[in-house]
């Protein structure tokens, strides 16, 4: 349902109000149906929740607004309205993926037939930026362990790597060496088989708006925002460490992992902090994002101050 | 004249934050529009001179001091929604960004150096300093440009062309005082005759 050809113009009148939609999440979690998808979905609902309830601070669901015209997203432009302002045709459609590397069932899928064999999920998720900002969003997607297995890596894939669209016809940002184009990013194995790692194809029950990285994208919880690579055209399997290119452009400010750390600033800011967007008063940044008690454990015995 | 200019980005300002026109970070959109103003009209302030010189439009001597004091202005209101909005008033944080951060460093001390000159700004502290010491304390917006400049460099991720336009306006218009510097005052006193001398008033 969530990839519609040909539905670039939905009435406004069939977009769900913010409130309804809540109550309907509540309703679902209340009927016990799709409690699983929820369930892995609640992030929200995890310690870290807990904690920032305690001081007073709720996660409540960033706007669509909001989520849709304060981006980063550079194949667009590098101001945060530029995606919002420059994307409007760009949706995503026809759309192929290119799979190879060590995996069993490498070639070029047309994207809906590759993910007609999936449901999409709903997972609510924050997002962290590097920069300090953050939301919280609700995600429609599938989770890439579950595509991953179904393309079958070998056991020489060691970890994914995946690129955006380069096509500065559609993607003015990329007429300017801004960044080294194409975007590439990349994730461990075992990050990329997490059960919270999601590729993504809506928010809020609409598929992905052009500002967003239509017509799939990453979705990393834990790990700063420019990790959730956008727009995928390639995903490999590959043995080494997959060059990544904020990695490549910066690389004492902006590391491979990326994981949200408090505790360790980025270069020219604090990163103990964060300002979630719609509000005033800056909040803590909880260690993984709030999402420790899931994935603390892939980093047990690395130094994160060295691979930050 | 140099109020109706003081109005403009306070008018673009009011009204973007009046129609939306800030989006959904009107913190962040104001502390990037306030920034811009400052940086922008010092580098008004700084051309003044040589544009006078160019088109021998003397009458443009008249804005400079006005549109310096509009920038320090707005770099103090920069700083002022910085310290209040965006730090909340953590103090400890705000220490330890102008200590630890070099692009927070540079501005802070842009706006260290344009505050004894907006505050010698007025008629009659021209005339108590006297041209000569004026001038020579007001040669400091040259380092101000500069560090402002740098502060804008420093602070950009990736795209850097735009602060790199700033800097090369700056040090164009360095390059073309700098047959006067302003700190040996004689050569000065006598190339800058057309600025309204109070002191000999």
């Amino acid at each position: 349902m969530l990839i519609r050809r040909g539905s670039d113009h939905i009435p406004s009148s069939e977009i769900t109000p913010e409130a309804v939609y809540l109550n309907r999440r509540k309703f679902i979690g209340r009927l016990g149906a799709g409690a699983a998808a929820i369930a892995a979905g609640v992030p929200l609902g995890s310690q870290a929740h807990a904690a920032s309830q305690s001081r007073g601070q709720s996660d409540e669901l960033t706007p669509y607004e909001a989520i849709t015209n304060y981006n980063n997203f550079y194949e667009f432009g590098t101001d945060k309205e530029d995606p919002a302002r420059h994307a409007g045709n760009f949706t995503g459609h026809p759309w192929s993926v290119d799979v190879n590397g060590h995996v069993s069932k490498a070639a070029t899928y047309d994207l809906p037939d590759l993910l007609s064999s999936f449901t999409p999920e709903e997972r609510v998720y924050r997002l962290r930026c590097v920069e300090a900002w953050s939301m919280v969003i609700p995600w429609q997607g599938i989770p890439l362990r579950d595509v991953i297995n179904y393309l079958e890596p070998t056991s020489s894939a060691k970890y994914v790597a995946f690129q955006t669209l380069h096509d500065p016809e559609q993607m003015r940002g990329q007429r300017a060496r801004v960044l080294d184009w194409p975007y590439v990013e990349g994730l461990r194995m075992d990050e990329a088989m997490h059960p919270l790692t999601l590729l993504a194809v809506g928010i809020y029950e609409r598929p992905l708006l052009g500002q967003n990285g239509p017509p799939i994208r990453l979705v990393v919880p834990w790990k700063y925002g420019f990790k959730s690579v956008k727009s995928i055209v390639r995903i490999s399997f590959v043995e080494e460490e997959p060059p990544t290119t904020w990695n490549i452009m910066a690389p004492q400010e902006y590391g491979f992992y990326a994981n949200v750390n408090p505790e360790v600033d980025h270069p020219r800011w604090s990163q103990a902090r964060e300002r979630r967007v719609g509000e005033l008063r800056p909040r803590p940044t909880p260690m993984f994002n709030g999402y420790g008690d899931q994935v603390a454990s892939l980093y047990s015995g690395m130094d994160l101050t060295r691979y930050y | 004249m140099a109020g109706v200019l003081a109005l403009v980005p306070l008018a673009n300002i009011g009204w973007d934050a009046a129609t939306g026109g800030l989006g959904v970070e009107p913190v962040e959109a104001l502390v990037r529009r306030t920034g811009w103003w400052a940086l922008t009209l010092l580098v008004v302030t700084l051309a003044v001179t040589p544009v006078r010189r160019v088109t021998g439009w003397n009458r443009l001597i008249q804005i400079r001091r006005p549109v310096g004091v509009i920038s320090f202005v707005y770099a103090l209101s920069h700083f002022v929604i910085y310290v209040a909005i965006k730090q909340w008033f953590a103090l400890s944080f705000i220490i330890e960004d102008i200590l630890e951060r070099p692009f927070i460093t540079a501005g802070f001390i842009t706006l260290c150096l344009l505050t004894p000159l907006a505050a010698t700004s007025t008629r009659k502290s021209i005339r108590r300093l006297g041209g000569k010491k004026w001038r020579r304390l007001h040669w400091l917006i040259y380092p101000a440009a500069l560090l402002g400049v740098l502060h804008y460099f420093w602070l950009v991720k990736a795209d850097t062309r735009p602060p790199l336009v700033y800097a090369a306006i700056v040090i164009a218009l360095l390059m073309m005082r700098l047959d006067l510097p302003a700190p040996f005052a004689r050569k000065a006193a006598r190339s800058d005759s057309a600025e309204p001398a109070p002191s000999r008033s």
